[in-house]
């Protein structure tokens, strides 16, 4: 099973441009990072520019929209992701409980969609595309 | 769903630590199965503590701080003792040099580097005494998978379609010949290493392949098994990073493991390789696979037989479509495989290669070959390719004459189904030719 950890960081929202977290909060995630890999779970991870320097689409009346950030809506926002493989929802709650983060943040755990997921007719229907998009050519 | 209970989470608790605890314990206790049995009373304590007083924050730590005390207990209740003496000494050598260290500080930072690193160290040989060469195959396999992998008995058993009584023996005797024969809890010797370390990976990719491609029955593939392979291979390539053949077999894992999504369609049936929709392979995983194998490579390994059959694998990944594969790299990278490693299906598959990257009758010619192979008689993809090959050069009959063979030959129902449809198919071209209304 594959989850997303999610990190929250609150105030992110409202970080200026080029916003880098503490050196002594840099070091302890990174030995985090490390013991995710060492233990052989870690598949992904990055951190995300805040806000500032980001955009949002907006798909008001089939018309799609740009904004800059910063936002202004107090929404929380995210600071970055880790992808980890594990066997179960308990195994991503622990790994995300051991990291080093402070009572600003938030960690939100997110199970990865793998498309035997989705009910028999959705893959179906997806497989039948695939069979058109790839131009199968017809083996006798 | 809720908030995982504490059983859930003293279960997720033991599979982050449980192989880790275990191999501090044999090394102070010399003996596997009792390391384990002092790790599972270690668990049975903390069932018992922590619904009351929550999962502590370093777990971990905690469990193998009882473990460790149960230990001690039965070591002075025993003759080891006096071996052990020495040893402890030892420990109170090191930590009267670093009470003299500047500040508290300083020392915890040095006993936790310390300890981490003994951890690691004392992990390693856990992982090369469980798949030490004295044991059998199957033993290596399921103490790997208890010890390392910390799975259950009952899980072990329906990975690998046995008796959960059959495992059960298998490790309490697998632990048994151990101690008989005194296997020392090492990393082995230089001499020794390549030989114990192509024992380890011998293991995992067995693993890997057991839940990679079903020998029978009608399920392809029983994916827990990939995972866990995986998981131990990433760990493994932490534990010995100097070790290029680690990093060989974990880049083939990750690019085989890219295409479970695609492998099977939605009615189970199998989806050969150059029928897959590439769109489904996880790139994630490839992109792993790929920077495994550049590991591999920069440490001088790549052409080690793990890191070949990763290239091989890498060049299908890096297909964006069938049509733009690589195969007379392909067929290259078999030719310096069957140098270091000739098997029949090595050249098999050479045969493949050649016929995609020259025209099927320099598959041909090779494959004709292997029909005298003994050890290929029962295989059903040498009747399968032959009949692909004669399939594209006209001999429509005898093509359609090798996929029935080949369906015979198979023990999956599914495969057998698409044989049976492809020698249908030959069999219609080949009245079609000839003239039939």
């Amino acid at each position: 099973m594959r989850f997303m950890m999610l990190m929250i960081p609150s105030g992110y929202e409202t970080a200026a441009p080029g916003t880098m977290p503490d050196v002594k909060a840099i070091e302890a995630m990174m030995k985090y990072n490390e013991s995710l890999q060492k233990a052989g779970v870690l598949l992904a991870l990055d951190g995300l520019h805040p806000p500032s320097m980001g955009a949002r689409i907006t798909f008001s009346g089939g018309k799609a929209k740009a904004t800059d950030g910063p936002f202004g809506d107090g929404r929380e926002t995210l600071g970055g992701y880790w992808m980890i493989q594990v066997k179960s929802r308990a195994e991503a709650i622990e790994w995300a409980s051991r990291c080093p983060a402070s009572e600003k943040e938030t960690i939100e755990v997110r199970q990865v969609q793998d498309f035997s997921d989705f009910p028999v007719e959705l893959q179906q229907a997806a497989a039948d595309l695939s069979e058109l998009q790839s131009g199968k050519s017809v083996t006798p | 769903m809720s908030v995982p209970d504490t059983r859930q989470a003293i279960d997720a608790v033991w599979r982050i630590e449980s192989a880790r605890i275990i191999a501090v314990l044999v090394r102070m206790v010399r003996d596997v199965g009792l390391a384990e049995e002092l790790a599972q009373d270690a668990l049975v304590s903390a069932l018992e503590r922590w619904p009351v007083t929550g999962v502590p924050d370093n777990a971990g730590a905690w469990l193998t701080a009882v473990a460790k005390n149960r230990a001690l207990d039965r070591l002075r209740r025993s003759q080891l003792l006096e071996r052990k003496h020495a040893e402890l000494g030892r420990e109170l050598e090191v930590r009267q040099e670093l009470a003299q260290a500047e500040s508290a500080e300083a020392l915890d930072a040095a006993l936790d580097t310390t300890h981490a690193d003994e951890i690691d160290d004392d992990l390693l040989r856990l992982v090369f005494t469980a798949c030490h060469p004295v044991l059998s195959r199957e033993a290596r396999i399921a103490l790997t998978l208890r010890l390392l992998g910390g799975l259950s008995t009952d899980e072990i058993a329906r990975a690998f379609l046995v008796a959960e009584a059959t495992v059960a023996q298998r490790i309490v005797r697998a632990k048994r010949t151990l101690a008989e024969a005194r296997v020392p809890f090492e990393v082995p010797r230089q001499e020794e290493r390549a030989a114990r370390l192509s024992s380890v990976l011998e293991v995992l990719y067995l693993i890997f392949n057991e839940g990679y491609s079903a020998t029978a029955g009608d399920d392809w593939m029983r994916p827990t098994l990939c995972e866990e392979a995986l998981r131990l291979g990433r760990i493994l390539a932490e534990l010995a990073p100097h070790e290029p053949e680690v990093h060989g077999l974990v880049a083939l894992m990750e690019i085989q493991a890219s295409r479970t999504g695609a492998r099977v369609g939605p009615g189970g049936e199998p989806i050969l390789l150059l029928d897959q929709n590439r769109a489904r392979w996880n790139h994630l995983l490839i992109g792993r696979g790929l920077a495994a194998l550049e590991r591999a490579g920069a440490l001088g390994g790549a052409r080690g037989p793990y890191a070949l059959q990763a290239a091989i694998a890498a060049c299908h990944a890096r297909a964006r479509v069938a049509e733009e594969t690589d195969w007379e790299r392909i067929a290259a990278l078999y030719d310096a495989l069957a140098q270091l490693a000739p098997s029949p299906i090595v050249e098999l598959n050479r045969a493949v290669a050649l016929s995609m990257a020259f025209g099927p009758a320099a598959g041909l010619e090779l494959v004709d070959e292997l029909t005298a192979e003994r050890s290929l008689e029962h295989y059903h993809l040498l009747p399968s390719v032959r009949g692909d090959l004669l399939a594209r050069l006209g001999p429509m009959e005898e093509a359609s004459r090798e996929f029935q063979r080949a369906a015979t030959l198979t023990r999956n129902a599914r495969e057998r189904h698409l044989l049976l449809e492809r020698a249908a198919n030959c069999a219609g071209a080949a009245h079609t030719r000839s003239g039939g209304v």
